[in-house]
């Protein structure tokens, strides 16, 4: 009392002095990494860790069973999602300004075309590796053992990356963003297809209304470019990340990724799994700290496989940190070298010849070619829900974690898809040789192609097949992988065929070297 | 007991309420759904008129074919009269282009025959003939949202 170095004066010197400790104190309440004990405060005391358990089991850090694929999928994500906002500095959605507002980004802003070329690339790789993650958790087996729902979570995320990189090619309102929402837009209208047919349009108009419902009128102009600004930074990215959030919280909840039932620790795991030399403390050295793993679901630290886990905190971390600037630098290096395509301004006169999508969508346009309600609505509608219900269909709860489910599937998966490739080939084959109804007899009523064309018999074929196979085999696993190769082939193949050898007016080229000069 | 609340009929009282009051949360979230729809439909459209002026007759010499690339259409000069066509393809909406057979699209291949009737392709239904009209100054109108049957020609008293 009274005692001048007990100041209130002195007190706030003292604080200022131990400033630096005190705010890093607060931040990291835990403390340096350094026991195991504080490892494992570091996750779950940390909002952006807490969604990891604080031990990862060995099979989830094996590169050769998730390949990483989900996680560059996210990273992917982030980069665009940083990219897109310096584009948004620049860039003005107005159809008087937009193409010239991208001119600046990629000509005249300081590292515009570096920050363009890798939103462009990081939004398609994340589609190519969003279906690879995809293919890898369907081989696995991973939808089952109650993630059927998550599966369904990740099918509502492929659709939004598809609809994020589809808006986002329109934004530039160059020749492809123009003539892409001119197709999109009619394919919208596409279910005309139906009820011209039927003879009901003049009363119930639903493609016409959701045409003019998506482009804000009848034909596309500045309203259209308002509404899919809108989509591409506000509704689909709003979801997006909400659907992302549950999809991770659930892979929590079911206690980490997936794994084999009967998991055996190889020799090189057993290294990281040695437990080190207990130094003093009260509590052994196999504790595990995180109680919130107690709280509900096959956590590892109620589960039987307690054993095989090791501390996310280093192990998990480094390797996500590994894959996070592997991913970042192969973006930056591919932007460096490869530029986002700009077309001519948009000029609603002149069509391009072909007039190509992207190519994550040239497959689509393959069977648009056929019809363009099946092609752009029917079988794309088809696919997503036979995906959507693979998950409930084969509820086998054998084999979780095991690649193709053992030897068998991976059997029925190679046929699958090598008697798939020789199908769909001749399929298309005998359609660029020879045509369709519409060639051979003019006068066809347009219900019997809707309901009548290639693509439709290959889907057919695809279903049929897989019957066989579950019925060969007894078991709608091995249905659901042949279904699922077939898919992954169809879109393989139908993708190639429409980006490589199809040229002015849809026809067919072996390569674009021969495509007449127009 | 009172016989209001006893279970004569089937539906109690209570039972009754909550059907019907969550049978109105459900109209009104329809409603206001609704609702949502048709703000985004616009009341305004700021895109040309669908009826336009081509100018007179005379512009369009016997045997010739003007393309107004603008307007998506194509005017068609032959002895029995004038007709026009529609140049917005039927299947995904690309400009056709004229060809040796007739029309062709580039997209996605449809092929029509001089008469716009669909002959290859995709290509859902045949290209439209649409009206050409007289205004009171003597010159013709188009109107791309209203067509006619196939094969009406507009005689020109030469």
């Amino acid at each position: 009392m009274g005692d001048m170095s007990h100041s209130g004066i002195d007190r706030m010197k003292e604080n200022l002095k131990a400033l630096k400790k005190t705010v890093v104190g607060s931040f990291v309440r835990i403390g340096r990494p350094t026991s195991d004990r504080s490892r494992a405060a570091v996750m779950f005391n940390n909002f952006f860790l807490h969604v990891q358990g604080v031990k990862t089991h060995v099979n989830t850090l094996r590169p050769g069973y998730t390949l990483g694929l989900g996680l560059v999928s996210f990273f992917l994500l982030l980069i665009t999602v940083i990219s897109g906002v310096l584009l948004m500095i620049y860039y003005n959605p107005s159809i008087e300004n937009a193409y010239n507002s991208v001119k600046d980004i990629t000509y005249v802003v300081f590292a515009g075309k570096l920050a363009r070329n890798m939103h462009k690339w990081a939004g398609e790789g994340m589609i190519l590796f969003v279906l690879m993650h995809m293919a890898r958790v369907f081989y696995t087996g991973s939808y089952k053992n109650g993630r059927e729902f998550n599966w369904l979570i990740g099918i509502v995320l492929l659709i939004i990356t598809f609809g994020i990189n589809l808006s986002g090619y329109m934004l530039p309102w160059d020749q492809l963003s123009y003539w892409a929402l001119v197709i999109v837009a009619n394919i919208i209208q596409s279910p005309k297809e139906i009820t011209d047919s039927l003879g009901i349009t003049r009363y119930f108009d639903i493609g016409g209304f959701s045409k003019e419902l998506f482009l804000g009128g009848l034909t596309p102009g500045k309203e259209s470019l308002t509404r899919i600004y809108l989509f591409h930074i506000m509704l689909f990215p709003i979801f997006l990340f909400m659907f992302l959030g549950a999809h991770f919280w659930r892979i929590r909840k079911d206690g980490g990724l997936t794994k084999p039932e009967n998991f055996e620790p190889t020799t090189a795991d057993a290294e990281m799994l040695t437990l080190p030399k207990k130094r003093g403390g009260i509590f052994s050295t196999n504790k595990t700290y995180g109680l919130m793993e107690l709280a509900r679901g096959k956590t590892p630290a109620v589960d039987k496989d307690i054993e095989n886990t090791v501390l996310s905190w280093p192990n998990l971390l480094l390797a996500e940190a590994a894959v996070f600037f592997l991913c970042l630098a192969a973006v930056v290096v591919y932007s460096f070298y490869i530029n986002a395509p700009l077309k001519e301004l948009a000029n609603p006169l002149i069509p391009e010849n072909p007039a190509k999508a992207p190519w994550y969508f040239l497959g689509l346009q393959e069977l648009l070619s056929y019809s363009a309600f099946m092609g752009g609505v029917g079988l794309p509608g088809l696919a997503l829900l036979g995906l959507a219900l693979i998950p409930y269909l084969d509820r086998e709860q054998s084999h979780v974690g095991i690649w193709f489910s053992g030897r068998q599937g991976k059997a029925v998966a190679l046929r699958a898809a090598a008697v798939g490739a020789m199908v769909l080939i001749a399929l298309l084959v005998f359609v660029i040789n020879f045509g369709w109804f519409r060639n051979w007899w003019p006068n066809v009523p347009q219900l019997l192609i809707t309901l009548i064309n290639p693509g439709n018999l290959w889907v057919g074929f695809m279903i049929a097949w897989s019957f066989i196979v579950i019925r060969k085999t007894g078991s709608t696993r091995m249905g659901a992988i042949a279904l699922f190769s077939l898919f992954l082939v169809s879109y393989v193949i139908l993708t190639y065929v429409g980006t490589e050898l199809r040229g002015p007016n849809w026809g067919f080229f072996w390569s674009k070297s021969q495509w007449p000069v127009h | 007991m009172n016989s209001e609340t006893q279970n004569k009929e089937g539906v109690s009282r209570r039972d009754f309420l909550s059907t019907a009051s969550i049978g109105m949360v459900v109209l009104s979230a329809l409603s206001v759904f609704a609702g949502l729809f048709r703000m985004s439909k616009p009341n305004v459209r700021f895109e040309e008129a669908t009826k336009f002026k081509i100018g007179k007759a005379e512009n369009f010499p016997v045997g010739t074919v003007k393309k107004l690339d603008d307007k998506g259409v194509f005017i068609f000069s032959t002895d029995e009269g004038l007709h026009a066509i529609s140049s917005v393809c039927t299947h995904l909406g690309c400009i056709v282009a004229i060809s040796d057979t007739g029309f062709q699209c580039p997209c996605h291949g449809s092929k029509y025959d001089e008469n716009g009737k669909v002959i290859g392709g995709p290509a859902p239904r045949n290209l439209a003939w649409l009206e050409i009209s007289r205004s009171v100054d003597g010159s013709l109108m188009v109107d791309t949202s209203s067509a006619v049957p196939a094969g009406t020609k507009l005689k020109l008293i030469a």
